[in-house]
């Protein structure tokens, strides 16, 4: 049995799932950044699988991964600079008691 | 079995594994040292796939920078002490998790994907180097990223400080 693009691509759709699913059920605000990291290092191996089996020498799955790991490093910093700013006035991170939005 | 296969399968194994032990971990700070295992064996599938570049710079940034910045956020939000604690969503998030993996895997293992057998480059630094900066106009939007990135830190910076 060789390594197939189809492996890749069902392998990043259980990460995405696993990190989709710690988005949606946990409370703290830091596991909710840390299961969007997973979601995007999914959709960097999704993209870098297709670079290789569909697109081998001209690399734009590549490229697109490079472009998508600075997006998920600035993302990251300003969220945990938000988080950190809203533990210093609530003293707790929970998302469910922040809702000072909310009707 | 080729050595590749071995890896993707060892890799795939600890990958998935150490996502999961980050979402359902009851202790915060274990959540983020599985999040680098799980970080390291993306970067490992990214040898796998002939990227060599971006498994150094997964490892540079995702495992240097991110994980340190994350561990950093839970030792100044007292997380440890209060636990990974669920909401009310979790059976209806089981429930639409399930059916999204199960209809992408459905709809991915019956799409006919045009696959080349082209063999893939050596070492892809120079070719990216190349794309990033002589061809496809890609320069420009190189220098928005880097100037993204400045904004990022004076918003951060101004946002967590002292008023």
């Amino acid at each position: 049995m060789t390594l197939g693009l189809q492996h890749f691509l069902v392998f990043s759709t259980v990460l995405f799932g696993i990190g989709l699913f710690g988005a949606f059920s946990r409370r703290s605000a830091i596991v909710i950044l840390m299961s969007i990291e997973i979601m995007l290092n999914a959709v960097n191996i999704m993209l870098v699988a297709f670079s290789r089996y569909v697109t081998p020498v001209e690399l734009t799955g590549q490229v697109f991964t490079i472009f998508s790991i600075i997006i998920a490093a600035a993302e990251v910093t300003v969220g945990l600079a938000i988080i950190i700013a809203i533990f210093r006035h609530y003293n707790d991170i929970d998302v469910n008691k922040i809702n000072l939005l909310k009707l | 079995m080729t050595g590749q296969t071995i890896a993707f399968w060892v890799l795939a194994a600890t990958g998935a594994s150490s996502a999961l032990a980050v979402v359902l971990s009851r202790n915060v700070f274990r959540a983020a040292l599985s999040l680098v295992v799980c970080f390291l064996a993306v970067a490992g599938l990214f040898v796998v796939l002939y990227a060599d570049f971006l498994a150094a710079v997964q490892v540079l940034i995702y495992v240097g920078a991110i994980a340190v910045l994350i561990i950093m956020a839970i030792m100044l939000t007292r997380e440890v002490e209060r636990g990974n604690t669920t909401g009310r969503l979790v059976w209806p998030a089981l429930f639409a998790t399930t059916a999204f993996i199960a209809i992408s895997v459905w709809a991915m293992l019956n799409t006919d994907w045009p696959v080349t057998t082209t063999p893939p480059l050596d070492t892809t630094t120079s070719a990216l180097g190349n794309m990033l900066f002589d061809q496809a106009g890609m320069v420009l939007i190189l220098e928005v990223a880097a100037l993204m990135i400045v904004a990022t830190i004076v918003g951060a910076v101004s946002i967590v400080k002292e008023k």
